[in-house]
C-alpha cells in the first residue's frame, strides 16, 4: 500500500499553512503526527493534492495554561500531554484516558489535535473533550472561532471544521475543585479501538457522563445526583438513545449493556473521587 | 516556504544510526521504503503498512515511530535509529538483544526488529519497569510465534542487567501468568 502522489508543504509559520488551506482547502490535508492520516493515505481512503505539515510552526509544540483551561496546540503529541507534570491532579480524566489512546508507539507520534480532527467515534480524546465540555479553536485566513466539542463533532469522522480552517488548539477545562472524574473502556485488547468507552465527572450537585464508540460521535448527558434504580433508568435511556449498531466488533445489544454497566462504574468512581 | 512537488524527487538528509545519510524522495515515499530500498537498511521490516503490526517501528529522535506511518520527507534533519544501530559492534549483541537470545524471545524473527526498537526506547526512560508496563509496550506489536511470555521475560532481564544488578539475582525463567 502506497499513498497517491501529493505535494508536501513544510509550513514554518501559521500564515503559510493558512494560505495553502485558503488556496487549496478542499484538496489539502493538514498533517501533524500522521498516526490517523497516514493509514488513510496508505489505503488511499484519502487522496489529497497537498499535505501541509504544521509541526514546525512556532509555538505549536507547547502546552499552556490559560486560566482554567489546559490549552494544547496542534503540534503537541499525545505522549507529551500524558507526561505533563501534575496532569493527574490538573485534569484526572486526561491522565486516566490518555493511556488508552492507541499504543505507546503511536502516542509518541500522534497529536492531540490530530485525533480531534480525525473525529473517530471510538477515539478517547474527542470523548474527553465532550465529557469535559472542552473547546476546539479553529483558525482560517479570514477568522478565528471557537466551538464547544458538542458543536464541533457532527458525525462519524465529520466535524464542523471548514475546508480553509485548521485546528489551532484544543482546550480542556482543568479539574473543578471538589469534582471527581473517571474513565473506563472495553476493547478486545488494550490499544484496539474501543467497543465502548465512558467518561464521567461528578460535582457536588450533578453527574455528567459521556459515551464514545456507540453513536456516530461522543455523546454526553447531565443528571442530578441520581442513585439506585433512578440512575439505572437514566443510563438505560441513554443507552437506547445512542442508537447502537451491530458491527464486526460487537453487537448493538452488547454495546447497550456496556453503556449501562460501564456508565454506572464511571459514575460511582467519579462520585467516590470527589474531594 | 518549502513546497516539495508531487512528481519530483527531493533531497532528504538525516542521521541514520549515527551516520549522516541522504536520499532523493518523492513526497509520498514512506520511511519504510526509503530505509529498505534506497538505503539498503533492510533490518526494518514491512508488515501491515497501516500502523497496526509494529514490525517497522524505528526511533526518531529517540522516540518510537511506525516507519510505515512516517513519510521519508518527515525524517529531514532527524536522528533516526533502526535495529542495525542497536549492537555496539558487528560481533557483539546489545544487552537487550542478548537477553532476547537467552530467553528464546524470537522464533521467526519478523516482528523482532520493531519490538527491540520499542523496548530499547522504553527502557531508556523507564529503567525499572514492571511486567504490566512491558506487556503494554509489546502490545503495540504483533508477534504470532512466541505468545509474548519470553519477550517480557527478556525485557525484565535486560532492564535488571542495565540497572547493573548482578546476573545471578535475575530470574531467568520465563514468567508465566
Amino acid at each position: 500500500m502506497k499513498p497517491a502522489a501529493f505535494d508536501y508543504v513544510r509550513a514554518q509559520h501559521l500564515d503559510e499553512a493558512l494560505d495553502v488551506l485558503k488556496q487549496q482547502g478542499g484538496e489539502a490535508r493538514v498533517i501533524a503526527g500522521g498516526q490517523s492520516l497516514l493509514p488513510m493515505l496508505n489505503m488511499r481512503l484519502a487522496k489529497p493534492a497537498v499535505l501541509v505539515d504544521v509541526m514546525g510552526i512556532p509555538g505549536f509544540g507547547e502546552i499552556r495554561r490559560e486560566g482554567d483551561a489546559i490549552v494544547v496546540p496542534a503540534g503537541v503529541r499525545q505522549a507529551k500531554l500524558l507526561a505533563r507534570l501534575g496532569l493527574a491532579t490538573e485534569q484526572p480524566l486526561l491522565a486516566a484516558a490518555l493511556p488508552w489512546v492507541g499504543h505507546y508507539q503511536t502516542r509518541a507520534r500522534g497529536t492531540v489535535c490530530g485525533s480531534t480532527a480525525h473525529a473517530d467515534p471510538s477515539a478517547e480524546i474527542p470523548l474527553c473533550l465532550v465529557a469535559l465540555d472542552g473547546e476546539i479553536r479553529l483558525r482560517s485566513r479570514k477568522k478565528r472561532r471557537s466551538l464547544k466539542a458538542s458543536e464541533f463533532f457532527t458525525g462519524m469522522m465529520v466535524t464542523d471544521k471548514a475546508e480553509d480552517e485548521l485546528i489551532e488548539a484544543v482546550a480542556f477545562p482543568a479539574a473543578v475543585k471538589g469534582a471527581g472524574y473517571a474513565f473506563r473502556e472495553v476493547a478486545r485488547r488494550h490499544g484496539d479501538f474501543a467497543i465502548v468507552a465512558c467518561a464521567a465527572m461528578a460535582t457536588a450537585d450533578a453527574i455528567h457522563v459521556a459515551v464514545g464508540a456507540v453513536a456516530d460521535r461522543p455523546e454526553r448527558r447531565s443528571y442530578p445526583l441520581l442513585e439506585g434504580s433512578a440512575l439505572d433508568d437514566a443510563l438505560n435511556a441513554f443507552a437506547w438513545e445512542l442508537d447502537a449498531r451491530d458491527d464486526i466488533h460487537a453487537t448493538a445489544r452488547l454495546r447497550r449493556d456496556l453503556v449501562r454497566s460501564l456508565g454506572r462504574e464511571v459514575i460511582e468512581e467519579a462520585l467516590r473521587c470527589r474531594a | 516556504m518549502p513546497r516539495l512537488t508531487a512528481g519530483a524527487r527531493h533531497r532528504v538528509a538525516f542521521t541514520l544510526n549515527g551516520k549522516p545519510v541522504s536520499l532523493d524522495a518523492e513526497p509520498r515515499l514512506l520511511a519504510t521504503d526509503a530505509l529498505r530500498q534506497q538505503l539498503g537498511a533492510t533490518g526494518t521490516h514491512v508488515g501491515c503498512e497501516h500502523g497496526a503490526c509494529g514490525a517497522c517501528t524505528i526511533q526518531i529522535d529517540g522516540e518510537p515511530a511506525r516507519a510505515c506511518l512516517t513519510l521519508a520527507v518527515q525524517l529531514e534533519g532527524r536522528d533516526v535509529r533502526t535495529v542495525e544501530g542497536l549492537a555496539p559492534a558487528a560481533d557483539r549483541l546489545s544487552v537487550l538483544q542478548a537477553t532476547f537470545r537467552r530467553h528464546h524471545a524470537l522464533q521467526c524473527g519478523f516482528c523482532t526488529a520493531g519490538i527491540l526498537i520499542s523496548l530499547d526506547a522504553f527502557l531508556r526512560t523507564s529503567p525499572n519497569p514492571d511486567e504490566q508496563e512491558l506487556r503494554e509496550v509489546v502490545g503495540g506489536h504483533l508477534c504470532r510465534c512466541t505468545g509474548y511470555t519470553a519477550i517480557v521475560a527478556a525485557a525484565l532481564d535486560a532492564a535488571a542487567t542495565l540497572r547493573g544488578e548482578p546476573a545471578s539475582s535475575v530470574n531467568r525463567d520465563p514468567v508465566h501468568v
